[in-house]
This record gives C-alpha cells, structure tokens and sequence, in this order.
C-alpha cells in the first residue's frame, strides 16, 4: 500500500472533500473532548493551573510524529509527498507573538473557536468574526506587508537539516522532551494549584 | 435560552457542580488528535488547518461584494483561485465545515452544549466580547503572517519537524505568556 493514498491517485479531488469533512469531524471532536471549547480551560495554560493545551498538543504532535516516522520507515508512506510548509523565519516569528496575544486576549485560537461557536459560546462566535477582520485587514493592506511577508526565506527546512542530525535521532529526543515536559506539567499544575478560600495546606 | 442544559448557567462560586461531563483525560484526548493528524497525512499527504478555511471563506465574501476589487488583490485573488471550481469547494473549507459538526457532536454526547459567554467573574459580558473580537484579529493577522495558525502550523507542522513551525509554536506560548498578566482580571 502506498501513501499518502491521495498523492497515489487513490481516489479523486471530489471525494477528497468527503475525506476533509470526515477528518475535521474527527478533529473538532478531540478538541471538543479535550475541553478546548471553553476559553477558560484554554487559557488556564498561560495562568499555570491547568496545562492540558501544552499536553494535549504535544500528545498529538508526539503520536502523529512517530506515526508518520515508523510509516516512512517501513516504506508505507513516502514522506516526501506530504506538504510541508516551507520556513520563512521572521514573519514566522511576529505572527507567532501576535498569535500568542490574540490567544490570551481573546480566549481561543480559530480551530478552537470553531468549537466553541458550534457548542454555543458566543465569545467563541465572536472571536471567529474577529479572525475575518484581522485575515481582511491583512488582505488590504498585503501589498504593504508583502516584503516582510517573504522575508527571511529559508525554503522547505526540517529540524534534522538545522541540527545536522538523523531524522529518527530528532524524533527520539522530542520524545524525551516531552516526556519531562509532561512530567514537569504535573509539577507546575501542583504548584500553582489556586487553594481553596481560607485554607491554607 | 430556556433549551439551556443545567451546566449552562454560570455560576460564580469556585466550587460549582458541573452536570456536563468532565473533560477527556489530556493524554488521551491528545492521542486522539495525534491519530486524526496521522491520517490527514497518510489519506490526504496534508495536515490539519482552519484559519486557511476563514481566509477562503472571506475572499469569496469579499468578492461577493466588490468583484473587481478581491479579484485585484493579489491576496485574495489566490484564494479566489483555489477549490475545485469555487472558492468555497476547497479541502481546508469542507474540513473546517467538519470540526463544527465533529465539536457539536461532541458536545452534545458530553452535555456541554450551552448558550454562554465563557469569562472570569470580574469582567462584563460587553467586556468580554470586544476582547474576544480583538484577539480574534490578532490571531487572524498573525496567522496570515505566519502562513497558519495553531492548526496548520504548530500541530501540523510540529508533527513533522518543520522547522519554521517549531519557531513559530514557541513565540505563541511566549507571546501569551507575555501579556497574561494584563488581561487576568478577564479569566480570574
């Protein structure tokens, strides 16, 4: 069997489509479940007393990760088929701060706020609208922001390249990462655990 | 607002009773993520996104009211372009369109379908909102810089090492990390 199916010609763009939706069902839910359709669980993160987005997401980075190392080793999946976004470094950086304020300010990210609209929260509505606005702000003022946006061109670059190390050496040292990130996360949770009022432990 | 479940009221105490159902353990609900991720890559040879499906959808909206204009903008105009015959029939609109189905089913199994703003105690609901629309476009332009947010970057490409990727991942947590202080009278 060949993969990625799709690259191979296994089905069409039309049911391609059937595929999208059947994938971000399974996507929604698992954030759903997670609770990352509440924006108070979501930014618990950034107050220390709840780091399920830090585990949740390096869970989920960590598990495709291995997927997609262990597929390619064993030749099932041609890794150089699967899209990867190529660096362009400083942009990268800014509109990383920027989305780093815009989670702690408004609560959630677009997938999340996708979830949180579609179980009721109007805040999560609301922060959906706002992305339209700042995505057409971006788009009128593009031919402005063109040079920065190009900027800083690196083309497709992994990890492996930047460290000068093996791929699956890089894969093994995320894992050992996360784990003691994991496990640091218990202790952080611990620590600033709010105490409950007028008891002191 | 009656059709309301009981864990839709917001309750001020600390200690409230929840009658929707606890939170999936992290560790699970994140390999269940990771799977989902996996097998975008292995059915499609492509990872997750949403705010690629927003852009798509704003470019046809814009469009739809000043043709000339979307289509002059070199921004627009490649989204304009994508999907298979209209901007709308497009892998990351019809996945998006999947996430709201697959996050109502969720919460509805779960009993946490709820009319609500969700906020911290010492914040007005008006106050709550306007944050909520200016972090949205925040995150709309930092993900437009970024070439994606969350999503399409920081799971997609975290999971397969892009190295812009885990650049960017670590400037969200710093950049939230930063300004937390400022906005806690909104969650605490």
């Amino acid at each position: 069997m060949n993969a990625p199916f799709y690259k191979f010609g296994a089905f069409g763009d039309e049911a391609s489509l059937v595929v999208a939706f059947v994938i971000g069902v399974g996507f929604g839910f698992f954030l759903e479940r997670a609770g990352f359709g509440s924006a108070r669980k979501l930014t618990a993160q950034f107050y220390l007393d709840d780091l399920a987005v830090f585990k949740v997401m390096f869970t989920a980075i960590v598990t495709a990760m291995l997927g997609v190392f262990y597929l390619a080793w064993l030749g099932i999946l041609d890794l150089s088929l699967v899209s990867l976004v190529p660096t362009n470094l400083w942009p990268q950086i800014v509109g990383g701060l920027l989305l780093g304020f815009g989670f702690v300010v408004g609560g959630y990210c677009p997938g999340t706020s996708l979830v949180a609209a579609a179980t009721g929260r109007w805040d999560g509505l609301v922060f959906v609208l706002g992305v339209m606005a700042g995505i057409l702000g971006f788009g009128e003022a593009f031919p402005l922001v063109k040079g920065f946006y190009e900027s800083g061109d690196l083309g497709r670059l992994t990890l492996p390249q930047v460290l000068h190390l093996p791929y699956g050496l890089v894969v093994f040292l995320v894992v050992v990462v996360a784990v003691a990130g994991f496990a640091g996360a218990g202790w952080v949770e611990r620590r600033f655990a709010p105490r409950p009022a007028g008891g002191r432990s | 607002m009656s059709a309301v479940p009981q864990a839709a009221a917001e309750r001020p105490e600390p200690r409230a009773v929840r009658a929707a159902a606890p939170y999936a353990n992290p560790y699970l609900a994140g390999i269940g993520l990771g799977l989902v991720l996996l097998a975008a890559f292995v059915v499609m040879g492509r990872g997750l996104g949403a705010s690629g499906a927003v852009s798509s959808f704003v470019a046809w909206a814009l469009s739809r009211v000043a043709p000339a204009h979307a289509n002059g903008n070199e921004f627009f105009a490649e989204y304009l372009q994508s999907g298979l015959g209209h901007p709308l029939k497009d892998w990351l609109v019809f996945e998006v369109l999947g996430v709201l189905a697959g996050g109502f089913i969720s919460g509805a199994l779960a009993g946490r379908l709820a009319r609500m703003v969700e906020k911290g105690p010492r914040i007005s609901v008006a106050g709550r909102l306007a944050l909520a629309f200016a972090g949205g476009a925040l995150m709309g332009i930092g993900a437009k810089l970024a070439r994606g947010c969350t999503s399409g970057q920081a799971l997609t490409g975290g999971a397969l090492l892009n190295a812009g990727s885990w650049a960017f991942m670590m400037m969200v947590f710093a950049g939230a990390y930063a300004v937390a202080g400022l906005v806690r009278r909104q969650w605490r």
